[in-house]
């Protein structure tokens, strides 16, 4: 079987520094008028630095929650959640988010949209710097020219790539990325999924992807986590095994083909369909 | 720009023309109803008095404007980010919004006693201020939480937080409250100028000429009110352009 696929996630040695992001059994369960609703049950990721792990599962899993918590946004009831070696208590400047939603502030210039992240964490950098790279971000997502325009005045693919200069502007350790290409249309998908690719190979960080779409968490990632149902358990994890200059003609070979089949009847668990033959 | 400035007025004189013609063919005297040309005369005849009661109007409407933007914001940041607040404060709002702010006018007129330019401000205040608590607090609720969450997970403080995303998000909503408090400000003004006696202001103006039989100075102090009114209405939406034009989507 290609693709070296493991059952139970396993964590490379006990050293805390391999892995950038690690969440450790975490389970949480959110307190609701009709009662406390567990959303997780025993979840663990493992993410070494410098790589893209990308998170399926079925709707309303619990993916979103995940990112809260890599964030820093909400603790879990138990479990444990490491960032660079280091316990997460709370927010940190060292994190960058992007969402479906690229919630671009429309009373700014996609330039000052950009720099924002700067402001709260850099007060001190000067402006020219500032905009220096946020220049340099534009120009390499295609949106140099427009660095002036409102948002609104932007398709829906490119208010997405001003927002991944946005989430990655101040350098973060940690990228976040909760469905960031949900909304766009296929052609627009893919060419983000492009762009995001040649992100990665310029900048330093390490990322999680929540994503819905099986064929961009086999482009993007380096291992693929499977979650199951509501409440979220880690049921699977592959490491995807195509290089990491990958091309979308990449996900048409057998290889990308056998784990996208793989994925595909994981899902099937998770959303208890399994038995179903040939759906 | 020409056809811009020429609209509205070409508007305003048919408008004036028609009230003519209305007066003209029912042959009514100017007790009965005033006509366009009778104005000309009362404004010059009173002209002082317009001046000086006019700013007496205008300011005092302008003050209690402002405590309402003030007071209105703050009423408008606590609903808007505690839902409690929300909960606890917003029947009171709205009863006391019901409250027909003319029975009011007695009441603060003996708790304040000679006091006309607070009373008049105060009631300037208290009837202009529930737009704008509302409009934000609404603004402020309704906020994505995404909007928050880019920010927060960056470590930044709450206030951080509504001075780069909330307060200018809110923008929008609350100038077009401000438009709706504007002119009810000049009806809470003009409430004291005319009800409590020897008052000040265009409503006092408006009083003693209905003392005296004058009806074209009557009607002239309406007109000078509602031209009071159009000039704070377009000094919001000056405001707005300045602080929200980006809200403006061109070709919409």
């Amino acid at each position: 079987m290609r693709g070296c696929c493991r059952g139970a996630p396993t964590f490379k040695g006990t050293l805390p520094i391999e892995n950038l992001i690690e969440i450790k059994g975490a389970r949480h369960a959110y307190q609701t008028a009709s009662g406390p609703l567990p959303v997780l049950d025993g979840l663990d990721v493992a993410v070494p630095a410098g790589t893209f792990a990308a998170v399926v599962g079925p709707s309303g899993c619990g993916k979103s929650t995940l990112t809260k918590l890599v964030a820093g946004l909400m603790k879990p009831d138990e479990g444990e959640v490491w960032l660079h070696g280091e316990r997460v208590t709370g927010p940190r400047k060292t994190v960058g988010m992007a969402f479906q939603n690229p919630v671009l502030l429309e009373w700014r210039s996609i330039l000052d949209n950009v720099i924002l992240p700067l402001e709260i964490v850099a007060p001190k950098m000067p402006t020219k710097d500032r905009t220096a790279r946020a220049m340099e971000l534009l120009e390499m997502v295609g949106l140099a020219g427009f660095e002036s325009k409102r948002p609104s005045e932007l398709s829906g693919g490119m208010r997405q790539r001003a927002s991944l200069c946005r989430s990655i502007v101040h350098k973060p350790e940690v990228l976040i990325l909760d469905e960031p290409f949900g909304a766009l249309d296929a052609f627009t998908r893919e060419d983000l999924w492009q762009t995001m690719r040649d992100l990665r190979a310029a900048e330093p960080f390490t990322a999680v992807l929540i994503t819905h779409d099986l064929r961009e968490s086999v482009f993007l990632g380096d291992q693929v986590i499977v979650l199951s149902g509501r409440p979220a358990r880690t049921q699977y994890v592959m490491d995807v095994d195509l290089p990491a200059d990958r091309t979308l003609d990449a996900l048409f070979t057998p290889p990308a083909a056998e784990m996208l089949h793989i994925l595909r009847d994981q899902i099937k668990i998770a959303q208890g369909r399994a038995d179903e033959g040939g759906v | 720009m020409l056809r811009k400035i020429a609209t509205p007025v070409l508007a305003i004189l048919i408008f004036l023309g028609l009230w003519e013609l209305l007066v003209w063919a029912n042959g009514w005297p100017n007790y009965k109803m005033a006509s366009p040309s009778d104005l000309p005369p009362a404004f010059w005849k009173y002209k002082e008095l317009f001046l000086l009661m006019g700013w007496q109007t205008l300011w005092r409407t302008v003050v209690g404007l402002l405590l309402a933007v003030i007071v209105g914001t703050l009423i408008g940041m606590i609903i808007g980010f505690s839902k409690l607040a929300r909960d606890a404060l917003y029947p009171l709002l709205v009863g006391f919004n019901a409250i027909p702010k003319a029975t009011l006018v007695p009441v603060i007129s003996l708790i304040f006693i000679g006091q006309h330019d607070f009373n008049t401000i105060l009631m300037a205040f208290m009837i202009s201020f529930f737009p704008i608590a509302v409009s934000v607090g609404i603004g402020l609720s309704t906020l994505e939480p995404e909007y928050r969450d880019i920010l927060r997970a960056l470590g930044a403080s709450r206030f951080t937080i509504f001075r780069k995303i909330a307060l200018p998000k809110t923008l929008p909503e609350f100038f077009g409250a401000l438009k709706v408090s504007a002119t009810l400000a000049f009806i809470g003004t003009n409430l004291v100028e005319i009800v409590s006696p020897h008052g000040r202001g265009l409503g006092a103006l408006f009083k003693s000429g209905e003392t005296n039989g004058d009806y074209p100075l009557m009607f002239a102090v309406l007109i000078a009110l509602a031209v009071l009114g159009i000039v704070l209405y377009y000094a919001v939406i000056f405001l707005e352009r300045t602080f929200a034009g980006w809200a403006d989507r061109e070709g919409h």
